[in-house]
């Protein structure tokens, strides 16, 4: 737990505070999606397509309209004609995406019809009563095949599977390669993976006719989620109405049903009553759109004999599954950290999107940059075995120095801070390094196989999205503004207005902790809302770890024209400069008169009250907006494809020490630290608990987790029994060391930490795992690592054969 | 995942199950703890049209300690024959089995009759059945039968019990020997979830260390959790040195025939049988050398 | 229409009287018809415990049972552990001061295991605790600030006494 007092010398900010949101939790008095109750709901229920390719020929649903309770059945043919198709990310206009299949199904679990019923069970049952008649085609399922012109096609409209590939270069990369030392190459895979939060997607829709407004409760956390919704189901941007008031139980980037909302917001409109889509855990996992990253790397790097490495090549594929959305973009975010935190002057990369009949990506918990950093940090591990280097040594000699800071990559984004030398030295002395060292050795003695990860990684965040206009030269977007309203009301009590969903990242915390900060009262006091879409000034959602940048800094602005006004009043009635007024817990005196002073009641009396004491100009009543704009954004790319992406650089190395069984190939981690500096902590149990999560997440996706599918296509992965996330017994307990080196961009020097842990804990265990296994002269570059894929290579390795048996 | 449409009835007495059993036949399934049968229903993988609960019949709960045997009432709580004491000293193995079995809430509600007729291929209690050759005595309104376990399981959630039986009863056989001992483990992907290959022996010893009696058993190795008798009779009279074990468990390790799946490969999984098994083996013999 | 079955139930110490479809699920029943929505929903197949309640006593999965099924027996949900003053009881208070949870979707049933936990073994090692929310799976904390918090509750606890 957090000290009681903060260590940065803010009053509020930075000491440890309950949450504001936990009582209601702990009370069971949360209000997620489930539990909204609108009277007379109807639910939906769906029917998938069994096969990952086919046409469909015919859907028969006469025997599930005539059963009892069943109000509608949805098909494409209908769906497909009334709405638009859902945004693109890239610029592949064909590919177009809708809930609902129209002619043909792309893969195992897409949505062919939804049913509308009384209660969730009769759909269930009218599900199985409708018949579709299926003619199968043939299937791409390897991302390797699928790019191939000779491939079958999962969007043959499109003329290829491949939604977007290109090479940039940045820097002398050939010249780098020609004139280094040394060269390693290496091919490394991330699996398919999510961030699958306990709670599934839900929406509840209700079509108003007499006002012409749909109302959306959902359990969402998507930029431009009404905007997108209003657009694919042709109505005004105000006729729909969002309610962002809803507790979201996880989401870590996926919840984004935007298909799941057009459905139902479409049937509600259309019947004319609520309707409700819970998914349920099998529609979840097959058709809920939500896996992550599914890529392969190619990694070179040039180097020399004493480890300064020259240049990078990086090819990325990534397989999003039978739609586009956005997933092709989550290739772009390791753009703006392409070379990680490492002095690495030449890059090359080339990245490629590509369709297969699998589930659609979705963006997860660092957008792409996890497995990017994965891929970095093995090959970091390379070059070092290569060169006989300590590890250590090697990432010392390459990661930028404090005193390099602000620091331009050569993919054109500046990282603001940092003190990458301090939190690798922090953490080694955490986890006695020496002493694990040993600790290895030895193991080794006893004929374990024990290895040592290390992983320095970077978290970009403050979340401007450059790489939409970078990836798609049709989008010229450049703003991913944050706003924030502070009212303080007749009482003189203080209310914070957001306009965004959050799904555990304790915004109304943060709101309420830099209100307080900023006015000088008591955070406790201060309420915090989250008003409907209709009502809300623009928000991008807590995407990209920008929430504590972005909706902080807003929420400062918001809270500092309050205080201006505060003491323009306060100057006007005792008749001084604003300049002499000193202001303190929001009340004010005149510098050096200390009896000349007003009390807040005073002020805010005045303020709502007394227009006759108002200073001329000054609006009456008490309240502010402030909409914040990205530090260091709206740029546009050059032709180069040079960009400034995001603002802000957190920083983070993981030691994790682990033991694998020689002779059942089991992995335990044993002892597990992790050093991280995202500046200044808002709240630090927050930050700390997001670090943990994301340390779990990563040893989920480095170990356990993955979304699989057999040749042909079927997902074999459907259920919790199949897709394996770590329980209390796998995680091991993880200790935390923190360092702060201010952002110069952000109200209080804060970084972003949302996807913190999960960036750099697939990295670190991958390279524990295979430090284990190099005494056998094998490695695993695959995640996740299975206890069979270890099996494998330790006993295909030539040391393997000695292994007791 | 809502369960299809089905009838209920609470029997509260035995003479009732096997009545409804005998009325239901095929259409009629029991409910016991539900922990496999409640997910199997809402997937849909089946749909019974009746549902006989046995939850409330006190007379299948107990844990009763005779001579030769521990009899354990078929819907008996997990839970409850775990923090048996007096059990645990006379047939170990159950609870070292139990130990391995989901996690608190499921072996709160879920029974040990519940899982062996489950038959689940990788499922721990079937293998310590299998093991000990427990006992199960099946009911039907025409009368009763024993069963041993060897003939118990037919294959994957397959068992000998007839559409009209119950099982009323679990005997487990207690060996008596001075010295002693069992064990239990398991190679899982997690904690509480089936297992890959399971692996259970019991040992006895004489006075001088050599065995007088041995019992071994893999599961997750094929369509039911397997004994392997024939190569654990080749181990008495040893002194269970590692030669001896390796040697039985290599070629029961041979006799595997599993499958494959996501989780493990059929290589995977002898490679497993193999070193659990002798590594039970050889812990059952440390533990009765301490006795 | 589906038949409809009768029973009665003690929900947090009150009796409830419902008529039931058999295939109503014990979760369901809670949730949607007693409106006690603290209790989530989570894979409906018995495996990440979010729907974990007490059933005389002893956690088990909602999800698991029928409604039917509780007919006769005694139920405590999430909503039922705090204080018959209405404050929170000291294991849902150092779940907050803990910061034992975030998004708060598996947190009912993280407090239903744990409170089950600590009502048999009031000084629980780490690994009990471990153990005893090993079926509650939670995506937000990485498990660390939840036995933080169960350890600050049996601290808090053993002090009352």
């Amino acid at each position: 737990m957090a000290d009681s007092k903060s260590p940065y010398g803010f009053r509020y900010i930075g000491a440890k505070r309950r949450t504001k949101e936990h009582p209601r939790f702990v009370m069971g008095r949360g209000r997620y999606v489930a539990d909204i109750a609108l009277a007379g709901v109807k639910h939906v229920a769906i029917v998938a397509s069994p096969y990952a390719s086919a046409k469909i020929l015919s859907i028969n649903a006469e025997a599930a309209l005539a059963l009892p309770g069943v109000h509608y059945v949805l098909t494409g043919e209908e769906f497909c004609a009334a709405t638009d198709s859902l945004a693109i990310g890239v610029d592949t206009p064909k590919v177009t995406r809708y809930a609902l299949a129209k002619d043909v199904v792309r893969y195992c679990g897409e949505w062919v019809a939804a049913v509308v019923a009384d209660t969730r069970a009769i759909a269930e049952d009218a599900v199985e009563l409708i018949e579709v008649e299926y003619e199968q085609t043939p299937q791409v399922v390897d991302p390797e095949v699928a790019v191939q012109p000779d491939s079958p096609q999962v969007h043959p409209e499109h003329g290829s599977n491949v939604l977007f590939h290109r090479r940039f270069v940045w820097g002398a990369v050939d010249e780098a390669f020609a004139k280094a030392e040394h060269k390693v190459a290496l091919r490394v895979r991330w699996g398919r993976s999510s961030t699958v939060p306990i709670e599934t997607f839900g929406v509840a829709a209700q079509w108003d006719p007499g006002r012409e407004i749909l109302d959306i409760w959902a359990s969402i956390q998507m930029p431009k989620f009404p905007d997108q919704l209003a657009r694919a189901l042709r109505l005004p941007g105000n006729a729909v109405r969002v309610h962002y008031d809803v507790d979201v139980g996880g989401s870590y980037g996926v919840k984004r049903g935007i298909k799941h909302t057009a459905l139902v917001g479409y049937l509600a409109k259309k019947l004319g009553m609520p309707i409700r889509l819970i998914e349920d855990r099998l529609e979840n996992m097959r058709g809920g759109d939500m896996h992550g990253p599914d890529r392969l790397f190619d990694m070179q790097a040039a180097f020399d004999n004493d480890g300064t490495i020259r240049a990078l090549k990086i090819r990325a594929l990534d397989d999003v599954g039978a739609y586009a959305g956005r997933s092709p973009l989550q290739l772009g975010k390791p753009v703006s950290a392409i070379c990680g935190p490492y002095r690495i002057k030449a890059v090359e990369y080339e990245p490629t999107s590509v369709m297969t009949n699998k589930t659609p990506q979705e963006a997860v918990r660092g957008f792409g940059q996890s497995p990017t950093n994965f891929a970095i940090e093995r090959t970091i591990d390379h070059i070092a075995r290569h060169l006989k280097m300590d590890r250590i040594a090697l990432r010392k000699k390459n990661l930028l120095k404090k005193e390099e800071f602000p620091y331009l990559i050569p993919s054109g984004s500046t990282y603001d801070s940092g003190d990458y030398h301090t939190v690798l030295d922090k953490a080694m002395v955490a986890i006695d390094y020496p002493a694990l060292v040993a600790r290895r050795d030895a193991a080794r003695k006893e004929g374990k196989l024990a290895g040592i990860g290390i992983s320095t990684c970077l978290e970009p965040s403050g979340g401007n999205s450059a790489f939409e206009p970078l990836f798609n030269p049709k989008n010229d977007t450049t703003t991913w503004m944050d706003s924030c309203v502070v009212r303080v009301d007749l009482s003189g009590s203080i209310t914070g207005i957001m306009g965004t969903s959050s799904s555990g990242q304790g915004h109304e915390t943060l709101v309420s902790t830099v209100i307080g900060e900023v006015l000088g009262r008591d955070p406790a006091s201060i309420r915090v809302v989250r008003a409907d879409s209709l009502n809300a000034l623009p928000s991008n959602s807590p995407v990209g770890s920008r929430m504590a940048i972005m909706l902080g800094g807003a929420a400062a602005g918001a809270a500092r024209k309050i205080r201006e006004t505060l003491i323009e009043i306060a100057a006007h009635n005792l008749g001084c400069t604003t300049e002499t007024i000193e202001y303190s817990n929001g009340n004010v005196a005149v510098r050096g008169h200390p009896d000349k002073k007003m009390s807040w009641d005073e002020l805010i009396a005045v303020a709502h009250r007394k227009y006759h004491q108002m200073p001329q100009g000054l609006e009456p009543g008490l309240q502010a907006k402030f909409v914040w704009e990205v530090p260091t954004g709206g740029k546009l790319p050059t032709p180069e494809g040079v960009v400034q992406i995001y603002p802000c650089y957190s920083f983070e190395t993981h030691i994790v020490y682990t033991e694998i069984d020689p002779e059942t190939a089991k992995p335990e981690l044993k002892r597990y630290v992790c050093g991280h500096d995202c500046g200044v902590m808002i709240n630090p149990d927050i930050v700390h608990g997001m670090t943990y999560g994301g340390i779990a997440h990563g040893i989920g996706a480095a170990l356990y987790e993955k979304f699989s599918y057999t040749e042909d296509g079927q997902f074999e992965s459907g259920t919790f029994m199949d897709y394996l996330l770590p329980s209390s017994m796998e995680i091991p307990s993880v200790d935390i060391v923190d360092h702060c080196t201010p952002s110069p961009l952000t109200t209080f020097g804060q970084k972003g930490s949302g996807e913190a842990g999960y960036l750099g804990a697939p990295a670190a265990i991958a390279n524990a795992i295979n430090d284990a296994l190099a005494p056998l002269n094998t490695s695993v570059e695959t995640l996740p690592i299975t206890p069979d894929a270890l099996w494998r290579a330790i006993s295909a390795s030539t040391a393997g054969g000695a292994v007791k048996r | 995942m809502k369960s299809a449409a089905f009838e209920y009835a609470r029997a509260s007495s035995i003479a009732e199950v096997c009545d409804w059993l005998r009325k239901g036949g095929d259409e009629t399934k029991l409910i016991a703890g539900g922990q496999s049968l409640v997910p199997m229903m809402a997937m849909r993988l089946t749909r019974p049209a009746r549902l006989v609960d046995i939850n409330e019949i006190a007379a299948l709960k107990f844990v009763a300690l005779e001579k030769d045997y521990a009899r354990i009432g078929a819907c008996t709580r997990q839970c409850v024959v775990a923090a048996d004491n007096a059990l645990a000293k006379q047939v170990p193995l159950i609870r070292q089995a139990l130990s391995w079995v989901g996690h608190s809430q499921t072996r709160n509600r879920g029974t040990v009759g519940g899982s062996l007729v489950h038959a689940d291929p990788a499922a721990e209690l079937p293998l310590a059945a299998q093991v000990l050759d427990a006992q199960l005595l099946l009911r039907s309104h025409a009368g009763s039968r024993i069963v041993g376990a060897a003939e118990f399981f037919e294959g994957p959630l397959a068992t000998v019990t007839r559409a009209d039986e119950c099982l009323e009863e679990i005997r487990w056989p207690v060996w008596t020997e001075k010295r002693s001992g069992s064990a239990f483990t398991e190679v899982s992907r997690r904690h509480g979830d089936f297992a890959l290959v399971a692996a259970a022996a019991q040992i006895a010893l004489d006075a001088d260390g050599r065995c007088t009696r041995a019992a071994f058993g893999l599961a997750g190795g094929g369509s039911i959790p397997m004994a392997f008798p024939a190569l654990a009779a080749q181990l008495v009279g040893s002194t269970l040195d590692d030669d001896a074990i390796n040697s039985v468990t290599h070629d029961a390790a041979t006799a595997l025939d599993p499958g494959g799946d996501l989780h493990a490969s059929p290589g995977y999984r002898k490679q497993l049988a193999a070193v659990l098994a002798a590594r039970m083996l050889r812990a059952a013999r440390d533990e009765a050398l301490k006795q | 229409m589906e038949k409809l079955y009768p029973i009665t139930v003690e929900v947090n110490g009150k009796q409830r009287a419902a008529q039931v479809p058999a295939r109503l699920s014990l979760v369901d029943w809670l949730r949607d018809e007693l409106r006690l929505t603290g209790t989530h929903v989570g894979c409906e197949h018995g495996i990440c415990g979010a729907c974990s309640i007490m059933l005389d006593g002893d956690p088990v999965r909602s999800c698991l049972m029928f409604a039917v099924q509780a007919d006769g027996h005694r139920v405590t949900t999430v909503e039922g552990l705090l204080q018959a003053d209405g404050k929170l009881s000291v294991l849902q208070d150092s779940f907050c001061e803990a910061h034992g949870l975030q998004c708060g979707y598996c947190t009912p049933g993280m407090l239903i295991s744990s409170q089950a936990l600590l009502d048999k073994t009031p000084n629980p090692s780490e690994e009990q605790i471990r153990d005893a929310i090993g079926g509650n799976l939670c995506r937000c904390t990485g498990y660390k600030q939840i036995v933080d918090a169960v350890k600050l509750a049996a601290q808090r606890l053993a002090a009352k006494k």
